[in-house]
């Protein structure tokens, strides 16, 4: 086959690929290794490079005994699989209902495709206004229906389920999406089957539909868990972390260790974590999630 | 017997057993009839945030500030003209039109070549350059916010746009490759192998013949790209200074120390917003093929 021997040989296809080489070595895997080397040094920020001191392992066994790392750790696994888990199930059940025989869907998935598109830091902003104590929406619906008010950001216990609300309504159109193009491009023939032979919509659904659907499910479900893992823009409006240290992800911890508390070296050591976080945690995905993509 | 008899005789036969609550939920007249009412209101439910944003940014400050939200008021442009006089505004404007294009325009050339060669050519390295690249799609930017940072220092790139637009380019072209390969996987390659018999060298033919047959799938990436850019909150919070602050960085200016400035700040969210979703209403189609790309087949 003509694709498999390719069209041109020799140095022509190193020439096509050398550009985005270049600059995915300069920006991406440059830094990484940047990161690991600066994960040895004792450097405040601001401070010239000469005056960076090396300092072994330290800052690995200061960042292990430290809870804040830990903290944020757990923050950001509760915080994307509650996120995740919920949009998955919305996504779901909003394009079964209207997989099919909906005129002017086009309008509808058009009207929530805007969340995804706007800025992280506006919708930040939106919801912390929603969320405001004094003069929010959410305070005064809560009030109208017998509520009584809350700090809902400044909150411990409150604040967390917050950041998490906000990310629902950010990213289940996302899933929704995936899914209502993967439900209109399943074949109608193992559905025709199955209805001929008696089957109820229900069984249908779950016997038929999701099987084949699991691919798209699985992708979904990775695309937005690594995505849930980088997010640090909303929580980084909303709340800066706090209170206390309730809403800190790890993205928002290096950013604050290196930018507020200075120390640059344990920065780069928590990115480090995060880093081997994510690929521990795709692997695993991918390992389980191989026996339904192979079937794609 | 006709389609149509056979249509009503099989919806009569599916009525007559399918039981059960979804079935009688998803056939049921009420549902037929009642979902384009019940999808009105949940539409419109869901932009509320939106709506209560733009609305916000035409409040006075004591509006704003009173228990029970208003919904019909005087609207005034007060906060806008606060956001607009602002010293800098234009030249945030400015910066982040410059850096979204830039970075969009050499996202696109660059990762295509790349996709091209990648699904084209076969060489030593093509997997595992592939699979790399899908590899650092994965890497979140606050891992390489501080080495940037530095480096970018070292190289007197930071506080530079050239700076930023480096980044965003880096940032773009694993999705870009990953939603060009699946459009030019589509292409016949007949019509290449045609192209070399007539004497066709590959870089007229990924100019004359590739990339006008993408021009679908680079609008795709051009949008995600540009909106990326645009968007970007993290790097351009540390890589830029006050004169090259781009739009969203120059939004949490707002956000001070003795509280937030609600209608400036929102004056300024509804302006950065605003692009994005004219945007959605004008490119919903090619929106959503970037957002399935890789993950549906269609």
């Amino acid at each position: 086959m003509a694709k498999q021997q390719g069209l041109f040989k020799g140095i022509t296809p190193y020439l096509f690929v050398a550009p985005a080489l270049i600059v995915l070595a300069f920006t991406c895997l440059y830094p990484v290794i940047k990161g690991f080397e600066l994960s040895f040094f004792d450097w405040k920020l601001g401070t010239p490079i000469e005056s960076r001191k090396f300092v072994g392992w330290e800052n690995f066994i200061w960042a292990w005994n430290d809870p804040a790392l830990f903290n944020s750790i757990k923050v950001t696994i509760i915080f994307a699989i509650s996120a995740v888990s919920v949009e998955l199930c919305l996504g779901l059940i909003l394009a079964l209902l209207m997989e099919k025989g909906i005129k002017g869907i086009a309008l509808f998935r058009t009207v929530f495709i805007v969340p995804i598109m706007i800025a992280p830091v506006v919708v930040g902003l939106i919801w912390r206004y929603l969320f405001d104590a004094n003069f929010g929406l959410i305070n005064y619906i809560a009030q109208l229906v017998g509520f009584e008010p809350k700090v809902w950001l400044g909150t411990p216990g409150l604040a967390l389920p917050a950041v998490i609300v906000t990310d629902i309504w950010q990213w289940t159109p996302f899933m929704f999406i995936l899914f209502l193009a993967g439900l209109q491009s399943l074949p109608t023939s193992p559905v025709e089957a199955a209805q001929v032979d008696g089957a109820t919509t229900w069984q249908v659904i779950h016997l038929v539909k999701l099987p084949l659907l699991a691919p798209v499910i699985w992708v979904a479900i990775i695309l937005r868990m690594i995505d849930a893992f980088r997010s640090l823009e909303v929580m980084y409006i909303l709340t800066f972390g706090g209170p206390g240290r309730e809403t800190e992800v790890l993205s928002l911890n290096i950013y604050k260790t290196a930018f507020n508390s200075q120390r640059l070296g344990l920065s780069a050591v928590n990115a480090i974590f995060l880093l081997v976080f994510i690929m521990l945690f795709s692997l695993a995905f991918l390992a389980i999630a191989r026996p339904a993509l192979s079937k794609k | 017997m006709t389609i149509q008899s056979f249509k009503e005789a099989n919806t009569a036969r599916e009525d007559s057993r399918d039981i059960g609550f979804w079935s009688t939920f998803i056939h049921g007249k009420a549902w037929k009839a009642g979902r384009y009412p019940l999808l009105s209101i949940l539409a419109f439910l869901y932009l509320v945030p939106v709506i209560v944003l733009i609305m916000t940014s035409f409040k006075t400050q004591i509006q704003i500030m009173s228990r029970a939200p208003s919904w019909i008021f005087m609207p005034t442009l007060g906060n806008y003209q606060n956001v607009l006089m602002e010293q800098g505004f234009l030249r945030y404007l400015i910066n982040s039109l410059i850096v979204g294009s830039v970075a969009t325009f050499f996202t696109l050339i660059i990762g295509g070549f790349a996709s091209y060669a990648l699904v084209r050519f076969n060489f030593f390295g093509r997997g595992t350059i592939s699979f790399s690249t899908l590899l650092l799609r994965m890497i979140p930017p606050a891992v390489l916010v501080v080495p940037i940072y530095v480096l970018w220092t070292f190289f007197h790139l930071a506080d530079t746009r050239l700076g930023l637009i480096i980044v965003y380019i880096g940032f773009n072209l694993p999705f870009t490759i990953w939603v060009l390969i699946s459009f030019i996987s589509d292409i016949p390659i007949e019509l290449e192998e045609a192209a070399v018999v007539d004497g066709c060298g590959p870089w007229k033919i990924f100019f004359q013949i590739i990339l006008p047959l993408i021009k679908p799938g680079l609008a795709a990436a051009a949008i995600f790209t540009f909106r990326i850019a645009w968007n970007e909150f993290l790097l351009a919070l540390v890589l830029t200074n006050r004169v090259t602050r781009t739009l969203p960085v120059a939004t949490t200016i707002y956000l001070t120390d003795i509280g937030v400035e609600w209608g400036n700040i929102t004056a300024m969210g509804t302006l950065v917003a605003l692009p994005a979703i004219l945007f959605t209403f004008l490119a919903a189609r090619q929106l959503i093929a970037g957002l399935t790309a890789g993950a549906v087949k269609t």
